[in-house]
């Protein structure tokens, strides 16, 4: 490839980006008794580090789960573990049992910045890299332009949590979109150790592949390919719990663990439909429990399933990149206790189809943004926020110049308006239509943000504007939800017209 | 928002360029910033507070006014604004005063300014014609040039991490150097006039501007071989020319002089009182030649050649700005660098009043006046070198000969800027940096430049790469070694010594290039 250095130039700008962010304040600075996600896992690498295994994840005089209990999966913990071990050669301080809670040093923020920086070095950048590399059927200008769009984005640099999951998550994509199946479903197991929100992006994988030993026959590769599969994730499994799988007790308290059921339907003001809508009536309060949860995985299981359908049936990379979004928005939208960072896991998959529908793309990326305001503000992360998510704007603007791309074909909507006009003649509006909700949605997210910033809410309603924000968000993901479903339903037929042109 | 997309969607990639750096500069307001902060703030205090008949005598704080009014001027201002941000931050006595206000309101006073050195370089792509190359947007030499001016590792983080206002005085600059190529003379003078107002440093490539704005202006025709015609001489130009720098020295000194206060504001702008070389040291020949006594006094001290208690105390590489002897070399004097400054120079105004090559011409002369004061002043700041890299990005583009000589000489002066970030989170973001800025700059100029010869020889390319292991040696091994106690300031010695020899070659390669290259008339006929 001639334009290495563009590439190199392109990682190395992704890279000063993040680093200069996460010179500002961190989530919870300053603030006891709790603080926040920093103080959560600095207090893994202090369980992790000074109790035996077999603690981990129980509650005890040494471990108060009350207190930032470790609630993800193991690989996570062995991850704090490892971090731990620099850690005490660095400052044994930094990961003292009980007397190191909510420490916090200038040394400390580096070294924890430091560690995240590493770990998206080696896990995250060399994915997004080598995803854009192997696209298809497009320049070399518009591959490093991927890569630069898809590094700048502002979501994850903001919520520098060390996205090790969505960087396995990427490998896995990587690995099952180019026939590395037992690679892709490697790094996937990987991601869901890492973190159970992956569970969002594995029906995707799971219809993928089924889909795909299928297309095989089912008595002949079909059924091998299948075998090796489930012989893959089983290992990688039993490999991962392996020291939890001693006892029987270990293996549910960790459970209990990951899928805390007994808390509410949704926390704090997240942008999906359970919360938006209990801006009209309060569900948390009205229903009982069990029937919460029935509602939602209904919900959840209805929205995914016709993509999901589609996609074992008609196995193709392209289909699985768009169900993975649809996936996972309806799992955002619908599914019980989301967590407003969640939307990342959407927005990785939108990342990736950024290069086919790049208008959608960058208008999702910018709502996914918007969308964790309030959190943002909270953090002290205003100025930052908006610098990168402009950064991030000009980059889609200039490098796709997105807004000459909005015709039908290129919002991929060519077959679905063609068959609507076989029923209403008139529908040609489309395109034009998409470009005023996006100029009125920028202009609302824009007036909401210099609100929430500038005005102090009314004293009956302290909550208003992140509320508003969310309320906004959730209206645009459902809107998106419909233009992904409608993409993937009409996507073969697209494909089967276009060999009959041909 | 949208608006603002719409407008530079498309082909419009200037200002994507641009704005994309201003942005890069907005995340950087959190960073470290050095003692020039205080600097400027306190005289933010000064000139606000204070009338002007004190300016000058104010000395409350040890960092007193040191720049010729108009930058005071400038500063007086900013205050207006600065007083809605943060009242106190204009108090005198108030000593390092940082508020987070008065550091966003600093930060975004050189974000904001720097919009003047957009402009210049804007204009300055206008004129310049590189190499025709390839028909892709990223392979023309004006973008190229853009994304080396406007992307300047130099500037980054000499502006807007140790926090100065170069951005502006240099865009001046570059602005008056692009009148010059439109032809229109008048205004770069005046523009030039202004500068010199602005920080006297620029004063080191006044010859330039004087002896080609003499020759090629003032003389308005050339005989047929190039050399003088003495009759074409224009006495009005030369008297227009005089007037505009007159009027603009008169308006920015005439109050002084009417307050009889120009002894001191003089005293204050040339502080002679101050060492050789500056609190890290320039890459410079006194580099050398200070390495060269130190190493020659400590042989002497092996071989008992000298007598121990004769050697002065005050160590060159203490760290503080202050007087110093040399050993075993004879001491420097000022005037001595005043007349190597002045020898060094003379060549190349020669070579433009005798070998006029217009525009062009006058630029490789301004930079080999840059260099020179730069290889042999006193008191030379290693942020100097910016006063040569940033016009030497005009020539890269032009000539592959140039374009070796550019990437020498930016390449080592950038490296010898690390030593002013010394902070642990700096140091991934000047790594990062000069990694982006330099591969880039390499890269974007060799394909440029792919059909001719390489850029590099064995030598050149083996030097450069030293700059890796050298970077290693100095912030990774050797602190943790048990020399970091005993002699804390070999890093900075390599440092300095190692880019003082790029410099060097950087400077004679340069010379020998508009030496020996053919006069006016020859190139014509090519």
């Amino acid at each position: 490839m001639e334009k290495w250095y563009l590439m190199t130039a392109a990682v190395l700008l992704g890279l000063i980006v993040r680093w200069t962010v996460s010179l500002n304040s961190y989530s919870g600075a300053g603030k006891p008794p709790m603080f926040g996600d920093y103080e959560a896992q600095r207090h893994w690498q202090e369980i992790t580090f000074n109790l035996p295994i077999k603690q981990w994840y129980f509650n005890s005089s040494d471990n108060n789960l009350q207190y930032w209990g470790l609630d993800y999966p193991p690989l996570t913990a062995y991850h704090s573990f490892l971090c731990a071990y620099v850690a005490k050669f660095i400052n044994p301080d930094w990961i003292a049992l009980h007397t190191s809670r909510g420490y916090e040093s200038q040394a400390h923020k580096l070294f924890m910045r430091a560690t995240v920086l590493i770990a998206d070095l080696l896990i995250y950048i060399p994915a997004v890299v080598l995803y854009c590399c192997c696209l298809k059927e497009i320049s070399t200008k518009k591959k490093i332009a991927s890569v630069l769009c898809i590094l700048l984005y502002p979501g994850l640099i903001l919520i520098d949590y060390g996205h090790f999951h969505l960087g396995f998550a990427l490998w896995g994509v990587l690995g099952v979109s180019y026939d590395w199946d037992l690679l892709g479903s490697l790094a996937f197991c990987l991601a869901i150790n890492y973190k159970q929100m992956e569970l969002y992006h594995s029906l995707p994988f799971f219809c993928f592949l089924l889909g795909k030993c299928f297309k095989k026959g089912l008595k002949g590769k079909g059924l091998v390919l299948l075998i090796k599969l489930a012989c893959t994730v089983v290992a990688s499994f039993v490999l991962c719990w392996l020291p939890f799988f001693t006892e029987r007790e270990q293996t549910l308290q960790v459970l209990r663990r990951l899928f805390p059921v007994d808390r509410g339907l949704f926390e704090d003001k997240v942008a999906n439909i359970w919360c938006s809508f209990s801006v009209f009536l309060k569900i948390r309060d009205i229903l009982p429990h069990h029937i919460q949860i029935m509602i939602s995985f209904c919900f959840t299981f209805l929205s995914l399933l016709p993509a999901c359908i589609k996609l074992t049936l008609h196995p193709s990379p392209k289909g699985f990149r768009f169900t993975l979004v649809s996936c996972a928005l309806s799992f955002f939208l619908f599914s019980f206790q989301v967590h407003e960072k969640s939307i990342l896991l959407v927005s990785l998959p939108v990342c990736l189809v950024l290069s086919e529908i790049p208008f959608m793309s960058t208008w999702f990326l910018l709502v996914s943004t918007f969308s964790m305001l309030p959190l943002l503000l909270k953090d002290e992360l205003l100025m930052p926020s908006v610098v990168t998510v402009m950064a991030f704007f000009i980059a889609c603007a200039t490098s796709f110049s997105i807004f000459e791309k909005t015709s039908e074909e290129e919002l991929q909507l060519k077959c679905f308006s063609t068959s609507v006009r076989k029923y209403f003649t008139c529908f040609t509006f489309l395109p034009r239509i998409i470009q005023h909700l996006f100029l009125t949605s920028v202009i609302t997210m824009i007036l909401l943000t210099i609100m929430t910033v500038t005005l102090d809410p009314p004293q009956k309603l302290p909550d208003l504007f992140s509320v508003l924000v969310c309320f906004v968000s959730c209206l645009h993901f459902l809107f998106f939800l419909v233009y992904f479903n409608i993409i993937i339903m009409w996507d073969s037929k697209n494909g089967r017209s276009q060999k009959k042109i041909n | 928002m949208a608006a603002l997309g719409i407008a530079i969607g498309g082909s419009n990639w200037f200002s994507a360029l641009a704005l994309g750096v201003t942005l890069l500069k907005c995340l950087l307001i959190p960073t470290y910033h050095s003692t020039d902060f205080e600097v400027h703030r306190n005289w933010l205090a000064i000139t606000h507070s204070l009338p002007i008949s004190q300016w000058y005598y104010e000395a409350t704080s040890e960092w007193t006014l040191d720049y010729p009014p108009f930058f005071a001027w400038f500063e007086y201002a900013l205050s207006h604004v600065a007083k809605y941000f943060d009242q106190e931050m204009l108090n005198v006595r108030n000593l390092n005063y940082s508020s987070s206000r008065t550091l966003l309101f600093q930060r975004f006073s050189v974000i904001f300014t720097d919009t003047l050195f957009v402009y210049a370089v804007h204009e300055c792509c206008k004129c310049i014609d590189g190499k025709k190359a390839g028909k892709e947007l990223t392979e023309k030499p004006k973008f190229i040039l853009s994304v080396l001016l406007l992307w300047n590792f130099g500037l980054l983080i000499v502006d807007h991490i140790h926090f100065q206002y170069n951005g502006f005085l240099s865009g001046l600059m570059l602005l008056s150097i692009a009148r010059f190529f439109q032809k229109r003379h008048m205004e770069g003078a005046f523009l030039f006039a202004v500068l010199l107002h602005f920080k006297h440093i620029y004063l080191y490539v006044a010859p330039a501007y004087g002896v080609y704005l003499l020759r090629s202006y003032c003389f308005t025709a050339n005989k047929p071989d190039g050399s003088i015609r003495w009759n074409s001489f224009s006495f009005v130009r030369l008297i227009s020319l005089g007037l505009i720098v007159f009027l603009v020295s008169a308006l920015s000194l005439g109050p002084f002089l009417a307050l009889n206060q120009l002894p001191q504001v003089f005293s204050r702008l040339f502080p002679f009182k101050r060492g050789l070389c500056h609190a890290y040291w320039a890459p410079n020949f006194w580099a050398l030649y200070s390495a060269l006594d130190k190493v020659l006094s400590v042989i002497g001290l092996e071989l008992k050649l000298l007598d121990p208690n004769k050697i002065p105390k005050a160590s060159m590489t203490s760290g503080l700005v202050q007087q110093f002897q040399h050993t075993v070399l004879p001491s420097v004097t000022p005037l001595a660098t005043f007349i190597c400054t002045l020898i060094a120079m003379l060549p190349s105004v020669f070579c433009l009043w005798f070998k006029p090559q217009g525009p062009r011409g006058f630029l490789r002369c301004l930079i080999l006046c840059a260099l020179s004061s730069f290889m042999f002043g006193w008191h030379v700041h290693e942020k100097a070198i910016l006063l040569a890299v940033l016009p030497m990005s005009l020539l890269s583009v032009g000539k592959a000969v140039d374009a070796s000589i550019f990437l020498i000489l930016t390449t080592t002066g950038h490296y010898s800027l690390f030593p002013l970030l010394f902070t642990a989170p700096e140091l991934p973001i000047k790594i990062v940096l000069m990694l982006l800025f330099t591969t880039y700059s390499i890269s974007s100029l060799k394909t440029l430049f792919r059909k001719e010869k390489p850029l590099f020889n064995w030598m050149e390319t083996f030097y450069l790469l030293g700059l890796g292991p050298l970077e290693v040696f100095c912030e990774f091994v050797f602190p943790f070694t048990s020399w970091n106690l005993k002699y804390p300031f070999i890093p900075l010695l390599l440092t300095s010594v190692y880019c003082a020899v790029g410099i060097t070659y950087a400077w004679l390669k340069l010379y020998v290039s508009v030496l020996t290259d053919p006069p006016v008339g020859k190139t014509k006929k090519q």
